[in-house]
């Protein structure tokens, strides 16, 4: 537990910017490496070391897997929506510029995103600090207070998922959703150290690259199209 | 994913190849048991064919595990891949399994 005792207490909302990737799938498992492999991609682009890019792509697939077996319970028809934020640092010099993206504001460091972007738009170039991933389903909901981990001195088969993403991600939250069915969203923060000496050590890696997006500042409808996913606002459910 | 089984009584040995995640870990599930219940006195689990594995194969692994000791046979697992030896680190269940290199220290472990 002591992974989890250092991450910091922080608020996780679903940004008003639209994602800059969304998936809808099936809850089927055959699309679980699909899923990874997409995710993992994306985290690379977005300065991931490879071992961070693992990490992400796990947590994904422990979420998937909870949504089929639990959310589900195994239905093949069940609805699953997997979207992706760049996160900015608004704490550091080097903000959005405004035009290139729509980055989610960083959730790890609270602060007014908008202030850190240039007045030169177009100028600053978007280098991702960490990417904020939201998982929404349609199924059954549960209390967010409910999902803890279980005791990992119980030695037993199963319950490890939620265990497992709150141990590699830097904030995780599940909220409900408005019209219905859960939200998981968790973010992760890039280690540039990591990711700069990965590049030394294996420089035949492809290199990340500033992410790039929509221009749209118009707030996003949701993998539904539901109003509920407008406003941004929704009501943080804090994870131990 | 294949499954490579070999069922000597003595020393018993399954080999995976591919990922290992919900999608299959079923049929991982299943030749573990059909394995354990011909009571070997050791059973292998080689990993050196498997990339990836989610919470799905390692509570696999975990029932397995549990099996085996009801049965007093040994479960050894040998060749984890980078990926999967973190998920074990991450669950803590690296000090729970006999873990080996290879296939040659497993059989003499």
């Amino acid at each position: 537990m002591e992974e989890q005792a250092k991450k910091p207490v922080v608020q996780l909302v679903l940004p008003a910017e639209p994602p800059h990737i969304r998936v809808e799938m099936f809850s089927q498992p055959r699309y679980l490496s699909g899923a990874r492999d997409l995710v993992s991609a994306v985290a690379r682009r977005f300065g991931f070391d490879e071992g961070a890019c693992g990490q992400i792509a796990l947590a994904v697939d422990e979420a998937l897997c909870n949504i089929i077996r639990h959310g589900y319970d195994r239905r093949a028809d069940g609805k699953i929506w997997i979207m992706v934020w760049p996160i900015q640092d608004s704490s550091a010099g080097a903000g959005c510029c405004g035009d290139c993206c729509s980055s989610a504001a960083d959730p790890l460091f609270p602060g007014d995103a908008a202030a850190s972007r240039s007045d030169e738009p177009g100028l600053a170039e978007c280098e991702p600090t960490g990417i904020l991933i939201a998982i929404e389903d349609e199924a059954k909901q549960v209390d967010p207070s409910l999902i803890k981990s279980r005791d990992l001195e119980d030695i037993r088969p199963g319950g490890l998922g939620v265990f497992i993403i709150q141990s590699v991600m830097d904030a995780v939250a599940y909220q409900h959703r408005d019209t219905g069915g859960m939200r998981l969203l968790m973010a992760k923060r890039t280690d540039p150290e990591a990711a700069r000496k990965e590049r030394l050590e294996h420089p035949d890696l492809e290199l990340s690259e500033p992410s790039s997006g929509s221009s749209s500042s118009e707030p996003s409808s949701g993998p539904d199209g539901s109003p509920g996913h407008t406003s941004g606002a929704h009501p943080t459910q804090e994870r131990p | 994913m294949k499954l490579h089984v070999d069922q000597n009584p003595e020393l018993a040995t399954i080999t995976p190849e591919g990922e290992v995640d919900l999608n299959v870990s079923r049929d991982f599930q299943l030749a573990l048991r059909q394995t354990i219940d011909q009571k070997p006195s050791k059973l292998v689990v080689d990993l050196s064919q498997v990339p990836y594995m989610d919470s799905s194969g390692v509570a696999t692994l975990v029932d397995a595990l549990q099996q085996a000791r009801k049965i007093g046979s040994e479960l050894v697992i040998c060749g984890m891949q980078p990926k999967v030896l973190s998920i074990f680190e991450i669950t803590r269940l690296n000090d729970v399994f006999k873990i080996v290199k290879t296939l040659d220290e497993a059989r003499l472990a």
